[in-house]
């Protein structure tokens, strides 16, 4: 396993490219959440500050870093998406294999990067949230802080499940933008999935199809933290209620998803001459 | 009378020269002649590399490679002929693992090993040299040395030998084709390889460039590695393979060894000044099977073994007085030519 990770990694580290867009995908966002938690004064008209807003108290802000982090996710797909496209485009998947590679081996190098680096993701986002909350938080007892850790579990699986898709189109397009392609209308085709049964039944069962959806269940995950936000600013408001949980069944229905992307695509280039 | 009853290395060189050049072999006790035996058996008993039987492959309505069948063993030199489009590429992709068969199978060894470990064992270059191009020679075959889970400290070594190793650390983007093939010998050699496969080696090179990769490929054929030679160009596998395969539209027409592709005695060359009592007389002798006659000059095809001076004396003593004697076999072209031409 650390053969194949480790050869995995130096493909990637060693092509400028995705150095960059890998720095781009882990730094990026927390430099944001990092900025955001300064006290910005926004042109000496009035102070932002987010902490005063409580956003950055345990628990709330698990499930607000977790989700802002998670949609740098693209930048990290490119370079999925890429190191299929480049092995193909340089023939180098042919030489790997006929040098003594499996087509599983191959597929598990693949894999084992994007675990690995999902994360080493979830463990800065952990480190930093907690650093943050620690600074900021109202509440600093131990049983509050760990409260709503699930949302890391969600996360980390959240990026494993979405890559792992990524992995999958890369093999079936060869080409990354191709598989860029695909996964945009792998959005476009959920929403009209959901129209159409909406149409034909009605949004309630719509919803709850569209949650089984690829993109949709690892949407679900980490639902929108900011209703959450105004929710507890205006308690009273019923119709802002909603339910922001990380569920087993949510975390199941992206596992068995991430699953099947991996075992599609080993068939993929199993029965694929090269 | 010999009194060492142990096998040591002079008796183990002394066996093959007893064996091919009539040497005696002294056997000295009944131990050391089972030892002795066991050496011999060892010497010649053919180690079978690669097995390939009734092995094929369609695409789509194509038939690429049809019933193909043939053994690789330890320590030749094997080509596989064919003009283009006649499969080779695609068997060597069938044992290389990145062309499915549609039946048939191959094994490689003893049959034991599943191909990607057997292909750890196993040096090939196949069409073009594939790399990383944002990688430098020497960070490519470290690459290679993980799959392949080798030592990397033979690197710099193999490096020399392509002759290579000023430009180590040179991007594989940098690299003239020429280069970038010799790169890929140098991938091929890390493992000390069981046998090299090279297709197609010297395509597409410059002369300076195909001279260079021949070198190479005779400096390791000297070293004793089993090595398979795809190639179209005959004179490359005239030049150094001892066994040859030849293919045709994925049929195999033959395989054996290369001097015996022909079943023929080869010809002679004639020229008299009485051309005709010449040509009856050759009609009607029983060892001839073909006269042909081109610019006054007469090409008479043996079917049976003879020598050009038994011939002359023949001829000598009927009365004839040749001007021009050559005997010759067939090269590899012409022998080629009429067998792919026999379909």
């Amino acid at each position: 396993m650390i053969r194949l990770l480790n050869l995995e990694l130096q493909k990637l580290l060693l092509n400028r490219t995705s150095k960059i867009l890998i720095f781009i995908s882990f730094i990026l966002p927390f430099l944001v959440i990092l900025l955001s938690s300064i006290k910005f004064n926004v042109f000496g008209l009035f102070t932002l500050e987010l902490g005063e807003l409580g956003v950055f108290n345990f628990p709330v802000i698990w499930h607000l870093t977790t989700f802002f982090a998670s949609q740098f996710k693209f930048f990290f797909a490119i370079v999925v998406v890429s190191m299929i496209g480049n092995e193909y485009s340089n023939k180098t998947i042919k030489q790997n294999l006929i040098d003594g590679l499996s087509k599983k081996e191959f597929i598990l190098s693949k894999f084992y990067a994007i675990v690995f680096f999902s994360l080493v993701s979830t463990i800065i986002i952990g480190f930093i949230s907690l650093c943050i909350g620690l600074y900021y938080s109202s509440y600093n007892e131990f049983n509050i802080i760990i409260r709503e850790t699930s949302f890391l579990v969600a996360y980390f699986v959240k990026l494993v499940g979405f890559f792992s898709l990524c992995l999958f189109f890369g093999m079936l397009a060869k080409r990354s933008a191709f598989a860029l392609a695909f996964i945009f209308i792998l959005f476009i085709m959920e929403w009209i999935g959901f129209g159409l049964i909406t149409w034909k039944f009605n949004a309630d069962i719509a919803e709850k199809i569209q949650n089984f959806f690829p993109l949709k269940s690892m949407y679900k995950l980490i639902d929108q933290p900011l209703q959450r936000i105004a929710m507890s600013k205006f308690p009273e408001k019923e119709q802002l209620l909603y339910d922001y949980g990380v569920h087993t069944y949510e975390i199941l229905i992206v596992l068995v998803w991430t699953m099947l992307f991996i075992l599609l695509s080993y068939r993929l280039l199993k029965k694929r001459d090269l | 009378m010999c009194k060492t009853f142990s096998l040591n290395k002079k008796d183990a060189a002394a066996i093959p020269n007893a064996f091919f050049k009539n040497q005696p072999l002294i056997v000295t006790n009944q131990s050391h002649y089972r030892r002795i035996r066991n050496e011999l058996k060892k010497t010649i008993y053919l180690e079978p590399i690669l097995t390939i039987n009734n092995l094929t492959k369609q695409f789509g309505t194509l038939t690429a490679v049809n019933n193909l069948s043939f053994t690789i063993n330890k320590g030749n030199i094997y080509g596989i002929l064919g003009p283009n489009g006649s499969g080779k590429s695609t068997t060597l992709g069938i044992v290389l693992n990145v062309v499915n068969k549609t039946s048939g199978d191959f094994k490689w060894f003893d049959g034991h090993t599943t191909t990607h470990h057997a292909l750890k064992k196993v040096g090939a270059i196949i069409e073009r040299p594939n790399f990383y191009p944002y990688m430098t020679a020497t960070q490519n075959l470290k690459l290679v040395c993980k799959i392949k889970g080798v030592n990397t400290n033979k690197i710099d070594e193999t490096l020399e030998t392509v002759g290579l190793l000023d430009r180590k650390n040179s991007r594989f983007s940098s690299y003239s084709l020429g280069m970038k093939q010799r790169l890929a010998i140098a991938s091929a050699l890390l493992n000390d390889p069981e046998i090299l496969i090279l297709d197609e080696p010297t395509n597409g090179l410059d002369p300076q460039g195909i001279h260079q990769i021949r070198e190479i490929i005779k400096q390791i054929a000297e070293k004793g590695t089993t090595i398979l030679l795809a190639s179209h160009l005959l004179d490359e596998v005239e030049k150094v393979c001892t066994h040859v395969v030849v293919l045709r539209k994925g049929v195999k027409l033959y395989s054996g060894r290369v001097d015996e592709m022909i079943s023929s005695h080869g010809f002679f060359e004639l020229k008299c000044n009485n051309q005709d009592a010449l040509i009856k007389m050759l009609e009607n002798h029983k060892s001839f099977s073909k006269i042909k006659t081109k610019d006054g000059l007469i090409t008479a095809f043996l079917n049976e073994r003879m020598d050009s001076g038994t011939f002359n004396q023949f001829l000598f003593e009927n009365g004839i007085i040749l001007t021009h004697l050559v005997q010759r076999k067939e090269s590899l072209e012409e022998q080629f030519l009429q067998l792919t031409d026999k379909l």
